[in-house]
């Protein structure tokens, strides 16, 4: 009895920490890249969309765990896309009244969350074949995950680009700010460089 | 002439200016993922726009048309994401029935459509500039399509030739396709004084 809760607990840690380093959907899976070019230009709205990514993969993903017995092969795609709908819907009106300034900011890629294909590749690989309870965890895990990468990209390009991170001044006023990588180019190359990091690291451990 | 003229500028600036890849990271997955070869990159560029094209412009129907009067605009989301994989079906089933040689050449691209944010993208941001016009809406979506498979084509082009390059063993693969996108973008950033 005490060996089989042992399993159970290590196999929900091993599910949880997954997503950060060894899945990192991000960095390992390069799931989620428009969300991840498009608003990592400072650490605020980076933060914002990981915190309501993880709301609706956490939501989605109990709904699909909880009608899996229910889903037919061929409208699998299609249901699990109108629930992401539902619960974006519900995180845009949120994030429209209570924080509409932010909301101005991410603008469309609040509602690209429904095409984010962290979340579908969620629903299929684990939601829709585990129990509620690891669902919502793998879900704590990869959302944490991609909320850390969005915020360690984000982090690199402000501090460079304004030399603040979260809007507080860090260098002195004789930094002259590398205004590139707050545009387009910027982010494709900080993203880049990164993920040649990410593989550089990861070989040396192996 | 003036009708000609704004429909020229939307086209100019929705392939150009404010290509959806490049500008909007709009559709990185294919990009990223089909650019291997040029041939590939142009049938997908080919399956993209014709979806495009079509969602584009029902989507504008059915908001001006049937959400607006309505009041349902709280649906929009949902109804864009049934329309799109809609539209998708369609183009499959037609394409299985009168040019089975097409369809297999598209093969799995196709479906893959539904989720490229390429589409969903553009119709959120026609809502968003608020194109009042029909003819409007549907070149932006059609031109929409021709920036995406005109960013990926040279994409594959760039991507050919790097094969024979000896890049550092951690960048090969995505990083180095990145960085290339990153250098891209800066050379297209050159449109963006051309239309106010």
């Amino acid at each position: 009895m005490t060996s089989d809760a042992l399993t159970t607990t290590s196999l929900y840690k091993r599910t949880l920490l997954a997503g950060l380093w060894r899945e990192n959907p991000v960095f390992r899976l390069l799931l989620g890249m428009c969300p991840t070019l498009a608003v990592t230009a400072a650490v605020k709205p980076a933060l914002t969309m990981g915190l309501s990514v993880v709301f609706v993969l956490v939501c989605s993903n109990i709904v699909v765990s909880l009608m899996r017995n229910l889903l037919k092969p061929h409208l699998r795609i299609l249901m699990f896309t109108l629930t992401i709908a539902t619960f974006v819907t519900i995180a845009d009106l949120f994030l429209k009244t209570f924080v509409p300034k932010m909301s101005e900011t991410l603008g469309p890629y609040v509602p690209l969350i429904i095409v984010n294909c962290i979340i579908i590749c969620r629903a299929e690989a684990c939601a829709s074949k585990n129990n509620v309870i690891i669902s919502i965890i793998d879900a704590l895990g990869m959302g944490a995950g991609f909320t850390l990468a969005l915020c360690i990209l984000a982090a690199i390009r402000e501090f460079i680009s304004t030399g603040a991170v979260m809007e507080i001044k860090v260098l002195p006023a004789w930094f002259v700010p590398w205004a590139v990588l707050s545009m387009p180019a910027g982010a494709f190359i900080t993203l880049g460089l990164t993920l040649g990091l990410v593989n550089l690291i990861s070989k040396k451990r192996a | 002439m003036d009708t000609l003229n704004i429909l020229l500028m939307a086209f100019i600036s929705i392939v150009l200016v404010n290509n959806l890849v490049l500008t909007k990271f709009l559709g990185i997955c294919p990009y990223l993922g089909v650019s291997g070869r040029i041939d590939m990159a142009f049938g997908m560029g080919l399956a993209v726009t014709f979806v495009v094209t079509l969602s584009g412009t029902m989507t504008w129907m059915i908001d001006h048309w049937i959400l607006m009067p309505m009041n349902l605009e709280v649906t929009r989301y949902v109804c864009y994401i049934l329309v799109i994989a809609g539209a998708v079906q369609l183009v499959e089933m037609y394409m299985r029935k009168f040019s089975p040689s097409l369809y297999e050449s598209f093969g799995i691209f196709l479906p893959l459509i539904t989720t490229n944010c390429a589409i969903l993208g553009l119709c959120l941001f026609i809502n968003l500039w608020g194109i009042d016009n029909l003819p409007e809406a549907a070149v932006l979506s059609f031109g929409a399509g021709i920036g995406f498979t005109m960013a990926i084509c040279i994409m594959a082009g760039i991507r050919e030739n790097l094969n024979m390059a000896d890049v550092p063993k951690c960048l090969r693969g995505a990083p180095i396709t990145l960085i290339t996108a990153g250098l891209l973008t800066l050379a297209f950033m050159g449109f963006a004084g051309m239309i106010k």
